[in-house]
Formats: structure tokens, sequence, C-alpha cells
């Protein structure tokens, strides 16, 4: 402990174990970006695999012609502001601002249920236009089974993240994570960032190329 | 380096997070305007993945702090991808044999070799 306050020739409250060199603020948010690189390798794996199969098929879908451009861009747009209202929550914890904290926290949970909204009605229109797990009507058959399975590992993560942000949100009503106790809140928003990153990739890969 | 100073404690001066949303919008915008305007497929998909990793990066860098951190993290965080690099090129050789099966001269080929 001695040794930590001598090394960073405290200018500010010091107390940061010196067990913890990449994240002095927290063990768990190291053990959420471990986590985070495991599943971007699963994301990884999944867009590989897509890519493989689609390189590979000679009659693959058009995918802007096949699936809602539109709605999707909004989606997009919309994990962009909600990643917006979730720094400003982390922003708010840091600096104690409860009011704030718990809005933002909120609008964070309100648009990522509106995002899972849109994307089961998405899937609603898609299958009653007949593009299934097995075939649809415009090619290859794995054009259907790879959208599923990214859009939907993907939209599993958000809903995680909805439940896991309502959690944050339930337990801190009453001010525990405000300023130096704010890192479950910069955890939780690594993870819903990571979302947000995700589904950057997957709009681009799955929709727009 | 500076970066070490600010990862020392987490209050670096926070960046403009209103205007990293706007930066990330009309990136988007961008997006949605390539394959309209750009026909050539090679360049369109390039411009669109570049696109795209120019807004994860700002997602992970300025969201998720990491420009703030440690370069361990960093380290942490770039591994997926380079493994994901890596698997893309394992899978390369793969895919041109895969297509290469595809061509209608080769199931001819192969039964008049079958009749000798």
């Amino acid at each position: 402990m001695s040794e930590a306050v001598v090394d960073s020739h405290a200018h500010s409250a010091v107390k940061q174990p010196a067990e913890s060199p990449v994240t002095p603020e927290s063990w768990g948010k190291l053990g959420m970006w471990v986590f985070l690189a495991g599943d971007a390798m699963s994301f990884g794996g999944l867009l590989a695999g897509y890519g493989a199969m689609r390189a590979s098929s000679p009659d693959w879908p058009n995918p802007l012609e096949a699936l809602g451009i539109e709605l999707t861009a909004f989606m997009t747009f919309l994990l962009i502001v909600s990643s917006f209202t979730m720094v400003k929550a982390l922003s708010a914890a840091k600096h104690s601002d409860l009011p704030n904290f718990r809005k933002y926290l909120l609008l964070t949970i309100i648009v990522g249920t509106v995002f899972l909204g849109l994307q089961a009605y998405e899937w609603t229109h898609l299958t009653h236009v007949g593009m299934t797990m097995s075939g649809n009507p415009w090619g290859a058959p794995l054009f259907g089974t790879t959208f599923y399975i990214l859009t939907g590992f993907h939209g599993c993560h958000v809903f995680g993240g909805v439940v896991y942000l309502t959690c944050v949100l339930f337990t801190g009503m009453n001010g525990r994570f405000l300023g130096e106790n704010s890192s479950p809140v910069e955890i939780v928003g690594l993870y819903w960032h990571f979302v947000d990153l995700v589904w950057i990739l997957v709009f681009t890969f799955v929709y727009l190329l | 380096m500076m970066a070490n100073e600010a990862a020392a404690h987490a209050d670096h001066v926070e960046p403009n997070y209103f205007a990293i949303m706007v930066i990330l919008t009309i990136l988007t915008i961008l997006e949605l305007m390539v394959p309209p305007l750009v026909s050539a497929k090679l360049t369109a998909g390039s411009l669109l993945v570049i696109l795209a990793v120019a807004k994860a990066l700002l997602v992970a860098l300025y969201f998720m702090h990491l420009r703030f951190e440690r370069t361990t993290l960093s380290v942490i965080a770039l591994t997926p991808m380079v493994i994901c690099v890596f698997l893309i090129i394992m899978l390369l050789p793969d895919l041109t044999s895969t297509t290469r099966t595809y061509t209608p001269v080769e199931p001819t080929a192969m039964s008049e070799t079958a009749d000798h």
C-alpha cells in the first residue's frame, strides 16, 4: 500500500490496490474486458463463418434488396444514442449526480428495449416474406441461416444488456454507485458499448456489403 | 507517456461525448450513401469496411475509454481482432478451392477421364 502511494507522486487521495496494474480502479473492469475479448472471438467466428459461406456461394442474394435498410439504419442510430446516454449515466455517477444517473440509465434501457422491439418487428416481417432458417425466396438458403444466427446472437446480447442495466439501475437507485463507487456502472457501460460496437460491424457486413 | 499518467487516475478530461455521437451518426449516413453512389464492388466494399472500422474505433477509444487506459488493456482488446484476421487468412485458400469446384467445366472433365 505504501509503495503505491510513493509511486504515483500523489496529487489526489490515492488508494489504488497495487495488485491490479492493468485496471487500478477495479478487478471487475479487467474481468469484463477479458470476457469481452472472448465474446469478440465468438462474434468473430460467426462473422468469419458467414463470410466463408457467402464467398463460396454462387447465388447469394443481395442483402440491400432482401433486407430493409432504412429500419436497420435507424436501429443503428438508436444504439449509438444509447451508447451516448450510457456514458452520460457513468459521467453523472462519477460526479455524484443521482437524478441524472437515473435518468440517463433509464433512457439507455428504454432505447435498448426499443431496439429489441424493432428487431422483433423486422424478424416477423422477414418470416412473413418467406425468409427462414432453411430457405428464402431470393437464393442461397444459408443467407437466412447466417442472418438469423448473427442478428439473433447479437439480439441475445442486447437482451442480456437490458437485463444487466436494469439490475444496475435498481441496485443504484438510492445512490450506491456514486462518486468513488461508480465502477459497476463503468463495467455495465463497457458491456453495453461492446454490444453497440458489434452491431456496427454486423450492420456493415450483413446489411450493407 | 501521457496515457499512463491518465490511467493512474480515472479523472482524465472527459471527451466531448455528444460530438462523438454526432460523428458516429454522420459516418452511418456516409455508409448508407456508399451502396447507391459507388457501383464498383471492391471500392464500395473497402469504403464500407473502413467506415465500419472507424466507427468501431471511436466507440472503443472514447465510449469504452480505451484511449485513457493502460496499453496492456488495448493489447487484450486487440487480441481477438488479430486472431480473427488470422482465421480469415486461414479460410481463404479453402474458399478459392470451393468456388473452383462450382465451375461447370470440372464434372465433364472428370467423366471423360472416368470413361478411359
